[in-house]
């Protein structure tokens, strides 16, 4: 694992400050990103309210509950600042959870959150604890030269994406061809954890676009 | 559709790792489907499904064991959160029913009255991960050791009295800081004290932490217990009576998932905690021997 700065010798690392991603903190396993994001000699933050948004280059919805920081985002008005960040064209991470808070539309019946991501998304799609799994996958975009990797991925209770609109992009799929990533522009939604694999290429991918957005 | 065929399922990563997803969260103990959905719409991050809460099983005295698979699996259909439930201290079958239920987390509880006055469960021969209580460093180390890959603090069960819940989390960190630092030679002799491997109490004490995410559990009534709780350090709560013991439930549950979300933040505890009508009738301590205090189940 290459710990070193994000694209270190690179044009972008000329900027002075380290970028500064926002993690949405409301509930789940932040802490873990908050780590992936300190290896990466990136600026974490942790967001539960509008004001902790202002200033980001970039954005992290952690793995957790969907449900919950569902509730959490309407009660405290985090809905509105993160599309507008998006707008902005600031770089948005979902993990799991985070995954389904960016999709455009959720199987069975729940509305949508944000509606970043233009996919339909089936959440717990493997079923219970008991299915939760592990394995390789290769995932797109994530090699220094953008090119595809192979990775270890941890799906816990995960959600699948079910339909790809025409704006995104699969950029990951199981063996038997079920997607579990979708890339919108800066918007990557992803059906597992790298942020406790420590696998840190999804994470350089997020702080490489949020300095390239910064510029 | 399962998992892909060629998949790992219940591994060490997917155990723990679904702990790791509830932390900042607040799980409920109900006893039906409709509590169980009040929970989940007031933000509950998991329910734990049971046939009395803490309160009703101290009141009604007893046997309390597993629950009725019949209510788990009514609760399993109402909501899409997590559904875990409890099995007897050491019960190995009333583990393999919950297994074959497909809960989401079995807690090896002792609120419930212990079926094995010797062994803990051998939680590595389950698929299925599990949550334990402690009330020290050894005691939590111990679990660990067994298989488990969640951990709670044990406070005092049923009494929506914080005072044991803040001891027991007190005690597992303090414990944690004085083995820093400390000699190889010394750790060593730790392990054989706690009957725990020297290489699980290398790991807690370089982590700085237990290994596994820890909650607090144990008399949290007040959105104000749960965020001390937080203060302390815990990973996310546990509410048993607490949520249904109080006057208005589903507002009192909500206010709970706020203040454990906004634990640093004063003014907005001050806003969550208002109006709630009235708490869960407490417990004090001194009024429950030492007999029969659920933390003394377990060792």
């Amino acid at each position: 694992m290459n710990a070193s700065p994000i694209a270190a010798g690179s044009t972008v690392a000329k900027r002075r400050t380290p970028p500064i991603i926002g993690v949405l903190a409301v509930q789940g396993d932040f802490a873990e990103h908050l780590r992936m994001l300190e290896t990466l000699g990136a600026e974490g933050r942790e967001v539960r309210l509008p004001a902790d948004l202002d200033g980001v280059d970039g954005l992290i919805l952690p793995g957790g509950e969907s449900t919950a920081m569902r509730k959490l985002l309407d009660r405290w008005d985090l809905v509105k600042p993160i599309k507008a960040l998006a707008k902005r064209g600031a770089p948005i991470l979902g993990t799991c959870a985070g995954a389904i808070l960016l999709a455009t539309k959720i199987a069975d019946g729940d509305e949508p959150v944000l509606s970043l991501l233009d996919v339909e998304v089936r959440r717990n799609a493997f079923g219970r604890q008991l299915e939760s799994f592990e394995t390789s996958l290769v995932m797109e975009g994530l090699g220094n030269d953008g090119r595809s990797r192979t990775i270890q991925a941890v799906f816990i209770r995960a959600p699948e994406i079910v339909k790809v609109g025409p704006s995104a992009r699969a950029v990951a799929t199981l063996e038997d061809g079920r997607i579990v990533a979708a890339r919108q522009g800066r918007i990557l939604g992803i059906a597992f954890h790298p942020e406790i694999t420590g696998e840190t290429g999804v994470h350089r991918w997020l702080v490489t676009e949020a300095l390239a957005a910064a510029l | 559709m399962p998992a892909p065929k060629r998949a790992k399922t219940s591994t060490w990563a997917t155990k723990s790792g679904l702990a790791q997803m509830l932390k900042g969260g607040v799980i409920m103990d109900v006893v039906n489907p409709a509590e169980a959905k009040i929970a989940q719409e007031a933000g509950a991050v998991a329910v734990m499904a049971l046939e009395r809460v803490p309160f009703d099983i101290r009141r009604d005295g007893g046997v309390a064991r597993m629950s009725d698979p019949d209510m788990i699996k009514g609760i399993q259909a109402a909501v899409s959160i997590p559904v875990m439930a409890k099995a007897r201290i050491g019960h190995e079958i009333e583990a393999r029913i919950l297994e074959a239920l497909d809960v989401d987390y079995i807690d090896e509880s002792e609120v419930l009255t212990p079926a094995d006055d010797r062994y803990h469960l051998n939680k590595h021969g389950f698929k299925v991960p599990f949550l334990c209580g402690c009330k020290n460093l050894g005691e939590a180390l111990r679990r660990i050791n067994e298989g488990a890959a969640m951990m709670r603090t044990k406070g005092e069960a049923g009494t929506g009295n914080i005072v044991e819940a803040v001891r027991h989390i007190r005690t597992v960190t303090e414990e944690i800081a004085a083995l820093k630092g400390q000699s190889e030679k010394r750790l060593r002799a730790a392990a054989k004290e706690m009957r725990v491997p020297y290489e699980l109490v290398k790991l807690t004490v370089k982590a700085g932490r237990l290994p596994v995410v820890n909650f607090v559990a144990g008399g949290i009534a007040t959105p104000a217990d749960a965020a001390l709780s937080m203060w302390l350090g815990a990973d996310g709560v546990f509410v048993g009576s607490g949520i249904f013991k109080a006057e208005n439930p589903a507002k009192t549950a909500a206010a709970i998932v706020q203040a454990t979300t906004h634990w640093k933040n004063a003014a907005i505890l001050a806003e969550v905690s208002a109006g709630l009508g009235e708490a869960m009738k407490g417990i004090e301590m001194r009024t429950i021997p030492e007999s029969e205090r659920l933390s003394n189940r377990g060792w």
